[in-house]
């Protein structure tokens, strides 16, 4: 039906107009014959070809000849197509489901008479500026391409829309804001110089950067979550910051395009280069278990295929992974050729340097800095070297101080005996109700009912010289499950966190950091490192299981403490081993033993220094292998006080403050050339089966790379932006065109591919695009371009017979409108209220969502349990909202945002219930309304009629009518009644939303105007722009 | 062809004021203005489908494909001849061997067709001369998150929509007051940690987005944003409703956008909302019968059998598509008391619910499907004990079954190998699968597409092909 449209629009006067191939007969090729008859070898049928001219006016298998140009009478292709439906031989076949209209074989008859010649696809061949149309009292270039066809068809364009309509338009279009009060107090005098400086201003405004950074995510699939499964947290907003500030800046298209692509490859890149990468790393990243990591890893690539293909070029190259294009002449080998690119990243294809369950960055990432952080690392660093220059200094002394120490090395010997030694407690006891049963050996036994979470209480007097580590002994028992250690049916347990707190004998307590964990078996994804909290982890944490080939053996883990508890008498230890990570997971029998070792001389093992050690120290010194004093000193430095051993530990110090700080700075995921992977056709597009080699390489049907370019990803973004490449330019154009006017000037903004609609102005978008590459690529300019034309400023008022001839406004007879984005409807509703926090950048925001928003329907990762924040995170622009792909904020996908799971170039626009009843009852809503309800009174005057005019005036950027005044205060006056009656509904009605109520003004009238309120932000106009 | 142009122009007219409203009619059910492609097809033998999906994938051989043979192989290796050299997942595929791991379970026959079923789904078994038992399903994929994304979209990868909207697309809506695609999620009680679900599971794809799925929510309004801000009440909000069309009403004469009169439809279809969602939702005047029918779970919402009911009750109001997905069906280890836990859930509900529907004769045009994304493993993954075992994904054979309008009753359909691991005849593909539930509701699956990205996309991508022997 789409196709049917364009005729009509592109065929004013089919039958008095020559035929223009790609304009009237391409279209009905490409939809109807090239699937069977196009450039896919596999799927041919007859050995037809339709798409190459020479090759259609072959005989074919049948030995028809399909064109005859200037004779239809002797073309099959036209004696097919003009049978009747029923006939088994009518092309295409009754099964295609395409007929053909009698238009369409009216077409393909008149083309082959004037002689069947063929063009290529328009948008793959280079766009070509021509001069701009005559029309008399028309100087705007866009205007003149535009008027000269609506004079063609008998139309003329709508007078210009009024001030306060063209201020609000432009507004929302480059700012995704409603203009500000004092804006539209000053129309008297419009003129095109001062609409043109309010163009000007709005584009230097910084919102103007978050507007257009709005629909890049879309393009470039961002979120705040990995995808797939589990789903958890990652965090990308650097990127998004720099997106932002680079369409502030106004940074050229193709310096935009060129850092994204390939800003690590660019030489002495800077970090911010290296942070625009992070587009082709918003993919997704697949860390459920099981998983072949290098299937993934090859989706990443596809993904960033798919990607950079669409958001560039408007072509679908996915198609080809698994066989050449149905229609465009794009083969599987330009597929993996350009696959090629991407297949350097130095990724495993699976989460990464980070947790699938409780998120992270997968390498490659790079940390993000303010120049503060950058101080502030360098003096670390200082410190750290110092540190290191008085170990080095130290360590020159080494063989005196060790001479030194000689005389009493044996007696520190005999001291260290026994490292582990079991605990006496005076408690121990469930948290959970499980008896505890001492056994013979000094361990403890669990029995009774399994709980679902426990934690098992162990109090002792701490030993007389003090404590550094402890070990716990998960053991075996016939009377667990599968006479295992755990009490969960497969034998396992979960160890989730090992808690040590001493109470000094004054009765202070205090919890004491672990400083490393180590198990003699961890299970893959539980490993022991999961129980201590070093901070980087949010939320959830990991757990210690024993699941695998061993696990009904005993099991040990240590725990070693930061620093050591100096003996103290009167002291208790209070140990807490927890089990709350997983259901039912419990550990059925333990013991609990401590080690007052300096920490680096504590083995799990239980022996504190080899048997060679100790030949080694009863060896004259004079007689000792090199080996052996390399042990001595080894130990010596380790587990004896001396001065070198305090400058380790204090370099040990800094190093760690460093790493701390460091680590804790963002980071973000960024693109990175490791060594060059061989890459492959892959039959059916499958991982695992590698057909013929290819190299690095662009499609061939569009030009070659540039001469100079490198053969990578950087010499792939020059190609990209490079003036001989037909579709980057025309792509741009086309969709920022789409913003502007609803529809691009080819509508399938998505594809410009062979399937793509033919432009309705195709002069007009050729002239556009050379325009933008003439300019340098400059999109601020462009964009002023266009809002500046009469086209744009025109009132959208249309009528039934303008309607029924161009349903779609493709001709431009009248000014565009259309319902705003959802982002767009709520920042606006915010703007409106008072209660928008204009803040730019920064980490993603947690508005209100509905209860339970990540918790219906998972209970995998970090990202559960979803909190509002209770600050200005509420109030932030929509698009910092963050974003979890499987459940993603349900307003923003009422008004057809997609879920960022897939690269989408475009958003439907639908009209739905759904978001009725979002923009009536959502709290963002009910508050934004009281908002407005309170500036209405505090600001709009002293009558209802000032209130309610003042509060239209601020929603619609327009004077109310008396009528529609007359029908709101009347409503108004009604529910004033009404909640006179009952003011605990107001109270109600106020107590919605984190902000408090204006306290001033009167709660049943403010309730009243919020009402009014909601009803002035549920208006049609308002969530349109016209 | 019989369109002229001016026929054209009208119908996209028309099209332009029907856009949406009161999703009454679905956009491709439009195509008929032109007539150019019409749905259904033919005459649909249903009208509405209730689709149970099973989310984590249910071991078919301790439910519903019973290998008694494999007692004698009781932790003996899998073959090399049965597994031939299959992909595994890393989750087992580091396992030093494959011991084969016999259902626990007994099986006996039911019904006229003796249909042979698990004493772990006694109801559903009580049910089986209702049932169309496939055990010969295959599918592409061995991880969840693709699997489930593969039966529910007909692709892998994320971006397709999901066949809920596809039939909301090509069929649109039955009723006035509910949406076309309405979706309920449970959490399972066999295994604790579920298998999560995701928005894209239900969601429109490249279709436009009223046509994703309306998930009815477990806490809160069923449906978001649905009771009005506490203070306000009906008439109220009604009085607001009609200032609202009132002042909308004058902008639509001033500029006569047809969009305005959409949304005045919308509010209106709102309105309706705002009472038969709840009036959808009470059960409480549901007789104590049809709720001991259920089970005691049916009380309680967000539960397996208290949406079953509700499922029901869809269906009563003509919601063309019911899905269910219930989770915890992922048992790789401690699968005897797992799976009880899912049966438990859902064995008495999924019968109740065929019975009830058989009541009210709205079996005759509801299909009802029942499934999860793949199969299960008959080797235990990690520890075979006499009384515990896991079972891993196997993507290359499992069971699903239909019931109601169009299918075969009391019938089985297909067979695997001795070890439930292989198909030894009738495969079904998740795209066979696929094309004929379209079939039966009256779409032909190669003709229900939609033009993206220069391609006719399809539910069933360029496969696909109707298992006539499962229809009736």
């Amino acid at each position: 039906m789409l196709r049917h449209l364009i005729l009509l629009l592109a065929l004013p006067a089919a039958a008095a107009e020559k035929i223009q191939f790609n304009r009237d007969v391409r279209p009905i090729l490409s939809d109807k014959c090239f699937h069977c008859h196009g450039t896919d070898a596999s799927h041919r049928k007859g050995e037809l070809r339709l798409d190459l001219r020479e090759e259609a006016m072959k005989p074919a298998k049948s030995g028809e000849i399909a064109l005859v140009p200037g004779s239809p009478e002797k073309s099959e292709l036209i004696a097919r197509v003009i049978l009747d439906q029923s006939h088994d031989d009518v092309m295409p076949p009754e099964k295609s489901g395409k007929p053909l209209t009698r238009a369409e074989k009216a077409i393909l008859k008149q083309w082959v008479t004037e002689g069947a010649e063929y063009q290529g696809h328009w948008a793959f061949i280079k766009p070509v500026r021509q001069e701009l149309p005559k029309v008399a009292g028309v100087e705007h270039p866009v205007d003149r391409f535009i008027t000269a066809r609506l004079e063609k068809e008998g139309l003329k364009m709508s007078p210009p829309a009024d001030a306060a309509t063209q201020m609000r338009r432009v507004a929302l279009d480059l700012t995704g804001l409603p203009p500000s009060p004092s804006d539209l107090a000053d129309l008297s005098d419009w003129s095109d110089k001062k609409y043109g400086a309010y163009v000007d201003k709005l584009l230097a405004s910084q919102h103007y950067g978050e507007r257009m950074a709005m629909q890049w995510l879309d393009y470039a699939r961002y979120a705040d979550s990995n995808g797939f499964q589990t789903d958890s947290s990652r965090q990308m907003w650097p990127w998004r910051d720099w997106v932002i500030k680079a369409f502030n800046e106004n940074k050229s298209f193709d310096q935009f395009t060129i850092e994204q692509i390939a800003g690590d490859l660019i030489p002495n890149a800077r970090r911010d280069q290296i942070v625009a990468t992070g587009f082709n790393r918003n993919h997704r990243i697949n860390g459920e278990g099981g998983i072949i990591a290098e299937e993934w890893r090859i989706e990443n690539i596809m993904d960033r295929v798919e990607t950079t293909s669409a958001t560039w070029m408007g072509l679908t190259m996915g198609c080809c992974r698994c066989h050449d294009h149905k229609y465009d002449p794009l083969s599987m080998k330009d597929f993996y050729s350009f696959f090629a690119f991407f297949n350097n990243v130095p990724e495993s294809g699976t989460i990464q340097g980070a947790s699938n369950r409780s998120g992270g960055n997968s390498l490659p990432i790079t940390t993000v800095t303010t120049p503060d952080q950058e101080q502030k690392l360098a003096e670390l660093n200082a410190e750290m070297k110092q540190a290191q220059s008085k170990v080095a200094e130290l360590t020159k002394q080494l063989p005196q101080l060790i001479a030194a120490w000689e005389p009493k090395a044996q007696e520190t010997l005999g001291k260290m005996k026994a490292v582990w030694a079991p605990l006496t407690p005076t408690k121990v006891e469930s948290k959970n109700g499980t008896a505890l049963v001492k056994q013979p050996d000094g361990s403890y036994l669990a029995t009774g009912a399994n709980p679902q979470k426990d934690v098992y209480v162990f109090d002792a007097q701490l030993p007389e010289q003090g404590a550094s580590a402890f070990l716990l002994e998960c053991l075996t028992d016939p009377s667990l499950p599968g006479g295992g250690p755990g009490r969960y049916s497969n034998s396992n347990f979960a160890l989730s966190a090992f808690d040590v707190y001493v109470r000094h004998a004054d009765g202070k307590q205090e919890l004491l950091q672990l400083k490393k964990a180590e198990a003699d078996f961890s299970q893959k994804g539980y490993e022991i490192a999961n129980v201590i909290d070093d901070g980087k982890r949010k939320g959830r944490r990991g757990s210690w299981a024993v699941d695998g080939p061993n696990r009904k053996e005993n099991r040990r883990a240590m725990f070693v403490l930061q620093e050591a508890i100096a003996a103290e008498k009167g002291a208790m230890l209070l140990l807490r081993v927890r089990m709350e990570a997983i259901g039912g997971h419990n550990i059925g029998r333990f013991r609990l033993s401590s080690s007052s070792l300096p920490s680096d001389a504590v083995k799990l093992s239980g022996e504190p220094f080899s048997p060679a050690l100790k030949l080694a120290i009863e060896t004259p010194a004079a007689k000792r292998t090199p080996q052996q004093k390399k042990d001595i000193e080894a130990f010596f430095r380790a587990n004896v006080p001396n001065p070198l051993k305090q400058a380790d530990s204090a370099l040990a110090k800094a190093q760690r403050a460093y790493e701390d700080f460091d680590r804790a700075l963002p980071n973000v995921m960024v693109m990175q050339e490791g060594p060059v992977r061989d890459t492959f056709v892959l039959k059916r597009g499958e991982y695992d089966k590698p057909d013929a080699k290819v190299s690095m390489n662009t499609p061939s049907v569009l030009p070659p790379m540039p001469k100079d370019a490198p053969v990578n990803r950087l010499g792939l973004a020059k190609w990209l932006v490079d003036p001989a490449n037909p579709l980057t330019a025309r792509v741009w154009i086309n969709r920022t065109w789409e913003k502007f006017f609803g529809y691009g000037i080819s509508k399938t903004a998505e594809n410009l591919g062979s399937q793509a609609e033919y432009p309705v102005h195709p002069e007009l978008l050729d002239w556009l695009a050379t325009e933008f590459i003439r300019t340098g690529w400059d999109m601020k300019g462009m964009q002023k371009l266009i809002v500046m034309s009469a086209a744009y400023r025109q009132s959208s008022k249309v009528t039934p017979a303008l309607l029924k001839k161009d349903p779609d406004n493709r001709l431009l007879a009248r000014g565009p409108r259309f319902r705003l984005g959802g982002e767009v409807v709520r920042d606006q509703a915010l703007t409106i209220a008072g209660l928008l926090v204009p803040k730019i950048g920064g980490p993603s925001v947690k508005p209100y969502m509905p209860e339970g928003v990540w918790d219906e329907t998972s209970k995998y990762g970090d990202l559960r349990g979803y909190k509002a924040d209770s600050g200005e995170g509420l109030y932030r622009r929509s698009f910092y909202t963050i974003w979890k792909r499987t459940a993603a904020p349900p307003t923003m996908l009422m008004f057809d945002a997609p879920t960022r799971e897939v690269c989408t170039v475009k958003r439907s626009r639908t009209n739905t219930p759904l978001q009725a009843l979002s923009l009536l009852n959502e709290v963002t809503f009910v508050e934004a309304a009281r908002g407005l309800a309170q500036q209405m009174m505090t600001r709009g005057g002293t009558t209802p009629e000032q209130r309610i005019a003042y509060g239209y005036q601020r929603a619609t950027a327009h004077a109310i009518d008396a009528d529609s005044l007359k029908t709101l205060v009347n409503g108004y006056q009604a529910r004033l009644a009404a909640f006179s009656k009952k003011p605990d509904d107001s109270k109600a009605l106020l107590s919605q939303g984190m902000l408090k109520a204006d306290e001033k003004l009167n709660p049943v009238e403010l309730a009243a105007y919020t009402t009014t309120a909601s009803v002035l932000l549920n208006l049609d106009r308002v969530v349109t722009r016209d | 062809m019989k369109n002229t142009p001016f026929q054209l122009q009208d119908a996209l007219n028309r099209r332009i004021f029907l856009r949406n409203s009161a999703a009454a009619v679905g956009t491709a059910a439009l195509a008929q203005l032109n007539g150019a492609i019409s749905f259904p097809n033919y005459a649909p033998k249903a009208k509405r489908i209730i689709y149970l999906f099973q989310s984590g994938a249910p071991s078919q051989m301790d439910l519903f494909d019973p290998k008694p043979q494999m007692e004698k192989q009781r932790a003996k290796d899998l073959p090399e001849s049965i597994r031939q050299g299959q992909r595994l997942t890393t989750m087992t595929s580091g396992q030093k061997s494959f011991p084969v791991a016999p259902s626990m379970f007994k099986f006996t026959k039911h019904g006229k067709s003796g249909m042979e079923l698990s004493e772990l789904i006694p109801n559903i078994s009580g049910v089986s001369d209702e049932i169309c038992l496939i055990r010969s399903m295959f599918t592409e994929a061995i991880n969840h998150d693709p699997a489930i994304t593969f039966c529910q979209t007909g692709s892998q990868l994320a971006g397709r929509p999901s066949i809920g909207s596809w039939l909301s697309y090509g069929l649109g809506s039955l009723n006035r007051d509910l949406p076309a695609y309405v979706v309920m999620t449970s959490f399972g009680t066999g295994r604790r940690e579920d298998q999560p679900l995701y928005d894209r599971l239900w969601g429109s794809g490249f279709l436009p987005t009223h046509h994703a799925g309306v998930r009815f929510r477990n806490s809160g309004d069923p449906v978001l944003y649905l009771s009005n801000p506490s203070g306000v009440g009906r008439s109220m909000r009604r009085q607001m409703l009609d200032e609202i069309a009132a002042l909308n009403q004058k902008d639509f004469q001033a500029f006569g956008d047809p969009e305005t009169a959409t949304r005045i439809a919308q509010y209106e279809m709102a309105f309706r909302m705002q009472t038969s969602v709840p009036d959808l939702v009470d059960t409480k005047n549901e007789p104590q019968h049809i709720l001991d029918m259920y089970g005691p779970d049916v009380t309680k919402p967000g539960t397996y059998a208290a949406n079953c009911l509700l499922a029901r009750r869809l269906a009563e109001r003509d919601v063309r598509c019911i899905q269910l997905f219930h989770m915890g069906w992922d048992h790789h280890g401690g699968l005897p008391n797992a799976i009880k836990g899912q049966c438990r859930d859902t064995d008495q509900a999924t019968a109740a619910l065929i019975k009830d529907l058989k009541q009210r004769g709205l079996l005759e045009d509801t299909l009802i499907v029942w499934g999860g994304e793949f199969g299960r493993t008959i080797y235990s993954q990690g520890t075979l004990t006499e009384t515990n075992y896991g079972r891993d994904h196997h993507p290359r054979c499992y069971s699903l079954f239909l019931a109601g309008a169009g299918v075969k009753k009391g019938h089985i359909h297909g067979e695997t190998d001795d070890y439930s691991y292989n198909i030894v005849r009738d495969g079904i593909h998740v795209h066979d699968l696929n094309a004929t539930i379209l079939h039966l509701l009256g779409i032909n699956h190669e003709r229900l597409n939609y033009p993206y990205q220069g391609l006719d996309m399809r539910l069933t991508g360029i496969a696909g092909n109707l298992v006539k022997g499962i229809v009736a």
